[in-house]
């Protein structure tokens, strides 16, 4: 029977020939990661279910990377820290990514691929909705909560039902205006926050295998916000050298049958498309940037697991390049290794760094999730007010980013950093 | 699970995210901590836009200020509620709020299942738009056995869609118990 990529995959983990779309099934699990929102939680279930000298079922896929609230004086924050790493040292986790350690990483679902703990063919889950993020590399990856987790811990099984398959071409080269947040909130917008609901979302088409994988991250970054349970691209050359240069572990890449069926195929033309926005208060809340430009702003916000990766904040710096921000910019980046970047990867000559400090743009010294969920109340960049925010980020639903009185914008870096030039928002047509 | 459910109705429209349900800068207090714990019941549902908070009129708070519980324990809401984050802390914070039962049109993946595992409250689903016609504070019962909710303040009935396979689960109290009952864990 011919399956898709997602149903190969899930099929190899429950040592079966094949899976059909509504099949219950028990897999094998590759990694299970948490971090420190999800894993106090996730070890209390653990050590109540399985008992208080219980050790996982396998302490090499384990990883553990604190990244939501790290710099803050919330004395229950630093807490959950505490616990990751006493939990860390009594199971003998050596993938643990402890803040104010070397090891320190940042945002997790970046760090996972920086790390190699992303590898094609592979069964990945994470306490965190966008863990859905490394379907970027060819493998099934969806978030969990803390109880499911627990059961992994003790297990290294998880039910799953199969997904139907909803396929997305794109066709065309990515013209230079547009990025991969454009491409995936257009299909958001036209779907709904629920239309993927149950469902696999696959992306395929020359404009998506043109893409970097850091590109193709945010594309499957996002299915959660369509409602999907995972995003996924066939791995080629580009996804497994870059896997290949991050781990020495041995990987099986799976690819999906020419003849097999999908709940639906929708297919995009890169030509056709436009520079997009998510307006308040959903991602699906759908707007081409020229119909919403000259919205006053009060914020412009380039961070997160969606949009701080290097290639977010070069894009972005194209812009700061030769143009200052008019109205409060910050920047997060997602990870040490790519606030290291900032400060090596240049344009004519300029660090990426330098080109920011120069526009006017604060640039937190810190990698992690920041602003994207506010958090506490010390948090960087985070809204408190009735600010009106454009942002890299990837949820815009009342409250998201700290405030409800607050109003968030979802856009590009493209777009983001042509509206902290403008204050008002801006299609970045005007300057690529 | 009790076989019948009575009390008073909170209404809510599509889409409430997990951020609505409860904001990320809650989501650190220790859950075995019988202090600590209630504070997730104090913010259950606190980032609810005012003007939809309990409709038809709004601004009807969940839970009162200074107080851990919540006077409705039967949320009406529309389509893919819980969407957005895997916080598990969701389920636990309308549990902790005394949430019994959620009537919603669907939910969204990762939240209905993370209900279920852990046994935190009944998700039926219906296939009308109750949460348009049901005003907050309404006295609902609901016939778990017979999927029945009624509204007896507006003297209707509604059919709920079956439960299915996740009935087991919700009656054996969690995944853990439904996996010990069934033989998949010791």
């Amino acid at each position: 029977m011919p399956m898709t990529l997602t149903e190969k995959i899930l099929a190899r983990h429950a040592h079966r020939d094949s899976v059909k779309p509504g099949d219950n099934v028990w897999v094998d699990v590759d990694v299970l990661m948490t971090h420190d929102v999800c894993g106090p939680g996730t070890i209390e279930i653990f050590r109540r279910e399985f008992g208080a000298g219980a050790k996982v079922w396998d302490r090499e896929r384990v990883v553990i990377i604190p990244d939501h609230y790290i710099f803050t004086e919330d004395v229950y924050a630093r807490r959950n820290i505490d616990i990751l790493r006493e939990f860390a040292i009594e199971q003998g986790i050596k993938n643990f990514y402890d803040v104010g350690s070397p090891n320190y990483k940042g945002v997790c679902h970046v760090a996972l691929s920086e790390e190699g703990h992303t590898r094609p063919g592979e069964v990945l889950f994470g306490t965190d909705s966008h863990t859905c993020t490394a379907g970027a590399f060819g493998e099934f990856a969806t978030g969990i909560g803390n109880t499911d987790a627990a059961f992994i811990l003790g297990t290294g099984k998880l039910w799953v039902k199969v997904p139907p398959t909803m396929r997305f071409v794109f066709e065309g080269e990515i013209p230079p205006y547009l990025m991969a947040k454009d491409l995936i909130l257009h299909i958001i917008g036209d779907i709904g926050v629920d239309g993927a609901t149950y469902k696999a979302m696959e992306f395929a088409g020359e404009g998506i295998s043109g893409l970097s994988v850091e590109e193709r991250m945010t594309i499957c970054n996002m299915a959660i916000e369509a409602g999907g349970k995972n995003g996924i691209i066939a791995p080629d050359d580009k996804a497994v050298a870059f896997v290949k240069q991050r781990t020495k572990i041995p990987f099986q890449p799976l690819y999906g049958d020419a003849n097999a069926v999908y709940e639906s195929v929708k297919v995009y033309k890169m030509k056709d498309l436009e520079p997009v926005v998510a307006k308040p208060h959903s991602p699906d809340n759908k707007a081409l940037v020229r119909e919403v430009k000259g919205t006053r702003v009060d914020r412009c916000y380039i961070g997160s697991c969606t949009g701080g990766k290097l290639e977010d904040f070069m894009a972005a710096a194209r812009i700061f390049k030769r143009n200052n921000a008019k109205v409060e910019t910050y920047i997060v980046p997602s990870t040490t290794e790519v606030e290291r970047r900032l400060k090596e990867e240049k344009i004519d000559g300029e660090t990426l760094y330098s080109i920011f400090q120069r526009a006017g743009v604060k640039i937190s010294d810190n990698a992690s999730c920041a602003a994207c969920l506010g958090g506490p109340p010390d948090t960087f960049g985070r809204l408190s007010g009735d600010e009106v925010c454009i942002s890299t980020t990837n949820r815009n639903f009342p409250g998201r980013m700290g405030s409800k009185g607050s109003q968030v914008y979802l856009a590009s870096p493209l777009t983001v950093a042509a509206s902290a030039v403008r204050g008002v928002i801006t299609d970045p047509r005007e300057f690529v | 699970m009790k076989d019948i459910i009575r009390g008073k109705a909170y209404v809510l429209c599509n889409d409430i995210d997990t951020d609505q349900i409860i904001p990320a800068q809650h989501l650190v207090y220790s859950l075995s901590d019988h202090e600590e714990r209630k504070m997730y019941g104090r913010f259950a549902l606190s980032s609810v836009p005012d003007s939809l908070a309990g409709l038809p009129d709004g601004h009807i708070r969940f839970v009162k200020d200074d107080t851990f519980k919540s006077e409705f324990n039967i949320i009406i809401a529309g389509k893919n509620f819980g969407c957005g984050s895997s916080r598990e802390h969701a389920p636990i914070a309308l549990n902790i709020a005394g949430v019994e039962a959620v009537v919603a049109e669907s939910y969204a993946r990762i939240h209905y299942r993370n209900v279920v595992d852990g046994g935190f409250f009944i998700p039926f689903e219906i296939n009308q738009h109750i949460y348009k016609e049901a005003k907050t504070g309404d006295d609902i019962e609901i016939d778990v056995k017979k999927g029945i909710l009624k509204n007896l303040s507006q003297d209707k009935e509604y059919k709920l869609q079956p439960l299915g396979d996740v009935e087991a689960i919700l009656r054996a109290g969690s995944i853990f118990e439904y996996a010990r009952q069934e033989g998949m864990l010791k």
